[in-house]
């Protein structure tokens, strides 16, 4: 048991059972989807903010989603949190600008190119999310598992247009 | 608003949701771009099971009226061109933005600056093209946002089946040494 919770890495079927019992909490406790990305898009009416003022407030999407804390922006910040446990149980816990990695490419073995290929990675990541509705935990895994068919057209769109980029990439 | 019961619900779920996806390996740059180069399925095991165990349990208690479904709309051109600008910048960040505040949690500091930051900017940027464009973006939307209502079938002829063939590929994948 104490090897277990020390251990550096669990099966990946465990973990995968674990997170789908997990969803049936989320649904009985908080009636609630595991989904993340929402939000970003919460906050990201703060960032804006700052450049357009207090105007942007106003837009029709941060009417829809307003930018204050709420059970998926503790969900967001409770996962910095769980990761950060595990982490540092296992010993796996490294402060670290640049990703340890096989695949090497000028986007993410020098500083320059790890922030420019995280920044705009991150652009396009938060633009599409929005766009499709969901991201790999909201589309991909609650979405799908409730049968939905924007949700299955996405987890399909999500890794065909990762991998077309990465082998374009790599 | 919400209660703070309600945010403290949310935090513990996001503690254990982290645990697990950093135990399991997937807030690591290294094992995500391995999913997309086909090199590395820890990804695909570790979805393909969720979906499974999650499915089965949930339909199970909804049948009997203990939880409400909320699946997802959408439309085939929200979907489909949001879907894949998405996994055009998985590739490119390495992480997606529930693997990524596990990243952070483990230290990685790409993931906390830069990351982050594209994905507040990426986010706004849709905000405003939404102020603008929301009818469009709204349109032709899934008459029937579930593949049960699509078909008009009941749900547990689609949950067998399906589980068989994930199940199938899962001992498939672990056949061929992947």
């Amino acid at each position: 048991m104490i090897k277990f919770i020390f251990a550096d890495s669990w099966s990946p079927y465990l973990v995968g059972t674990l997170i789908g019992v997990l969803s049936w909490f989320s649904f009985i406790i908080s009636r609630k989807a595991l989904g993340t990305s929402t939000s970003f898009a919460r906050g990201s009416a703060k960032l804006g903010a700052l450049f357009l003022g207090e105007k942007v407030y106003d837009w029709k999407y941060y009417q829809k989603y307003k930018p204050e804390l709420e059970w998926q922006s503790m969900l967001v910040i409770g996962i910095v949190i769980g990761s950060f446990i595990s982490a540092v149980l296992s010993g796996e816990f490294n402060l670290a600008f640049l990703p340890q990695t096989e695949f090497e490419s000028i986007l993410n073995q020098n500083l320059i190119g790890r922030i420019f290929s995280a920044f705009t990675g991150g652009i396009l990541l938060g633009f599409g999310a929005r766009l499709a509705g969901g991201c790999t935990s909201g589309h991909g895994i609650s979405g799908t598992f409730q049968l939905s068919i924007a949700s299955w057209i996405s987890l399909v769109g999500f890794f065909v247009g990762g991998a077309i980029t990465a082998f374009l990439i790599f | 608003m919400e209660s703070k019961l309600r945010l403290i619900k949310g935090l513990g779920t996001g503690i254990f949701f982290g645990f697990l996806l950093q135990r399991g390996g997937v807030t690591d740059y290294n094992v995500l771009v391995g999913q997309l180069l086909l090199e590395d399925f820890t990804v695909a095991r570790i979805i393909l099971t969720a979906i499974v165990v999650g499915m089965l349990g949930v339909y199970f208690l909804s049948d009997r009226g203990l939880v409400v479904l909320k699946p997802k709309s959408g439309s085939l051109r929200r979907t489909i061109s949001g879907s894949l600008i998405f996994g055009a910048g998985f590739a490119l960040l390495g992480y997606c933005p529930g693997t990524i505040a596990g990243a952070i949690g483990q230290g990685s500091i790409d993931a906390l600056i830069p990351g982050l930051l594209g994905i507040f900017t990426g986010s706004f940027i849709f905000a405003a093209f939404y102020e603008k464009y929301s009818n469009f973006i709204e349109k032709n939307k899934f008459k029937f946002n579930t593949f049960p209502e699509l078909f008009k079938i009941n749900h547990w002829k689609i949950i067998i089946p399906l589980t068989t063939v994930i199940i199938i590929f899962l001992f498939w994948l672990e056949s061929i040494g992947f």
